[in-house]
């Protein structure tokens, strides 16, 4: 069965979202999303500086199947993409909430997390 | 619920993820397609195949029978156990499937075809069927097992039968020798080395347990998929079909026009084709941008539009690669829409892998 850790958020398209200690977010796909991909490929990441809408399509994760969007849990400013998974797309196969992170958000002010699952929540969307 | 083989069992076993393939329910996978593929270009890959199609042709008639149906000519099938890769085409020149034949015995050649076509095909062969000379037998009580890599051979050779082994180990490309109640063919569809192994369905789980324990690696449709891919080798339904012909599905190698007298179904329609030039072909592309090329994506070409037929990930090359159906007259470069964006591309000679090595030039 796939880990869903109980401290981070989650978005109902299985991004998952860490809140970090110096306001901004941490944002990558689930161990269900991962598994339920295959192989990982190929990932595009977004670049720093680009403003992102809650929602919005801002990275590609292709598998040996199928290409598929990540969308942005938040809106804010991208602060970083993950530049390792360039050359090492399978860490987001083998460490999909550590060091196969996706991307890093300045959330805008006023952005809600409100809306996003916790670990519970999440695991029934599984269920449905 | 789809179609299941006897190995199915075996499958679920394994932790397979379980797709539908053509009406059946098959194996993408046993939890990492890569590992699989590299597993085959190594070592030694398992697969069920029980979902293919056999169907024997038994008769006096059956040799000149089967000249009229292929558009290859099994009067090259001197020796008994030959096999011929050909396309078996309708009255327009389209491809209604592609399939091997193998010759038996003057009154016996067994075809196997692909899973996903096979009620038209028999339909089809059936109806070319009447009134000739030959019985059309299918065999769905056997199965079928591929087993491919570099070391496969070897690690198979030892669950054969003593009696059979040797000629098993002796047989050339591309021919087949009975070996007890097995049908052992040295003939694949990823590029390397191997057999394929057409047995009763009554014994497929115990040779598909000794062949496991014989160190070959279960491998799923996906590994399947783009070894074949590397290996330049068509998929029916999506790189040809009734709307093309061979000579516009990189196949014009599998047409036999001498003598010219044979009249194969589809015939007429090929010869005129081939006199006013085909107006598409179908090329190999490596893509040399990053991202990776997928079936349907649009091909754009100084003359025209194509279209990329296959395309994926190519996990020895680690790089984008594809089949394209392009303009006839389109040279080197490409572009192709890849979700949105122009991407460069170049057309390269198939196949881009045999025998584990690369076989394109890659920057």
């Amino acid at each position: 069965m796939s880990t869903i850790p109980a401290e981070l958020k989650y978005a109902r398209t299985h991004e998952w979202l860490r809140q970090e200690a110096d306001g901004t977010v941490t944002v990558g796909i689930t161990d269900h999303a991962q598994a339920a991909l295959g192989d990982l490929v190929f990932i595009e990441t977004p670049d720093a500086g680009r403003s992102v809408s809650a929602g919005e399509a801002c990275a590609v994760v292709e598998s040996v199947k199928a290409a598929s969007d990540v969308y942005s849990p938040v809106s804010g400013e991208i602060i970083e993409g993950n530049a390792a998974l360039a050359s090492q797309p399978e860490l987001l196969n083998s460490d999909p909430y550590g060091a196969g992170w996706i991307m890093r958000i300045r959330p805008a002010a006023g952005s809600e997390t409100s809306a996003l699952f916790d670990a519970n929540a999440y695991q029934a969307t599984l269920e449905d | 619920m789809g179609d299941k083989t006897p190995l199915h069992g075996e499958h679920e076993q394994l932790g397979a993820r379980i797709v539908d393939f053509g009406g059946w329910d098959m194996p993408l996978h046993y939890g990492s397609q890569l590992e699989e593929h590299h597993a085959v270009r190594n070592d030694a890959g398992l697969f069920d195949v029980s979902h293919m199609t056999v169907v024997d042709i038994e008769g006096a008639g059956a040799r000149e029978w089967l000249r009229r149906l292929l558009a290859n000519d099994v009067a090259r099938l001197q020796a008994p156990g030959k096999a011929l890769y050909s396309c078996m085409l309708n009255d327009d020149g389209g491809v209604i499937d592609d399939l091997i034949v193998y010759f038996l015995a003057e009154d016996r050649f067994r075809m196997v075809v692909n899973a996903a076509t096979r009620a038209k095909d028999l339909a089809w062969i059936e109806r070319q069927a009447q009134g000739a000379e030959v019985r059309v037998v299918e065999r769905p009580e056997l199965a079928m097992i591929a087993v491919q890599g570099p070391n496969a051979r070897a690690k198979a050779a030892g669950w054969l039968p003593e009696s059979g082994r040797a000629a098993a180990l002796a047989l050339e490309p591309f021919t087949a020798a009975r070996v007890g109640e097995l049908f052992v063919a040295r003939t694949g569809y990823t590029g390397e080395d191997g057999w394929e192994i057409i047995l009763p369905g009554a014994i497929a789980v115990d040779a598909w347990r000794a062949l496991v324990t014989a160190g070959i690696r279960p491998c799923g449709l996906g590994a399947r998929d783009t070894l074949r891919l590397e290996a330049g080798m068509n998929l029916y339904g999506q790189d040809m079909d009734e709307s093309t012909s061979p000579l516009e599905s990189g196949l014009g190698w599998t047409v036999a026009w001498e003598p010219a007298e044979r009249d194969f179904s589809g015939r007429k329609a090929l010869e005129a084709q081939r006199a006013a030039g085909p107006v598409r072909k179908l090329v190999g592309v490596l893509l040399e941008d990053r991202g990776v090329l997928r079936a349907h994506q649009r091909v754009v070409t100084p003359d025209g539009d194509g279209e990329v037929t296959s395309g994926s990930f190519s996990p020895t090359l680690g790089r984008s690669v594809g089949l394209a159906r392009v303009p006839a007259a389109t040279g080197e470069r490409l572009e192709v829409d890849v979700r949105g964006r122009l991407l460069e591309a170049r057309v390269v000679r198939p196949p881009f892998v045999r025998n584990g090595k690369p076989r394109i030039q890659i920057d």
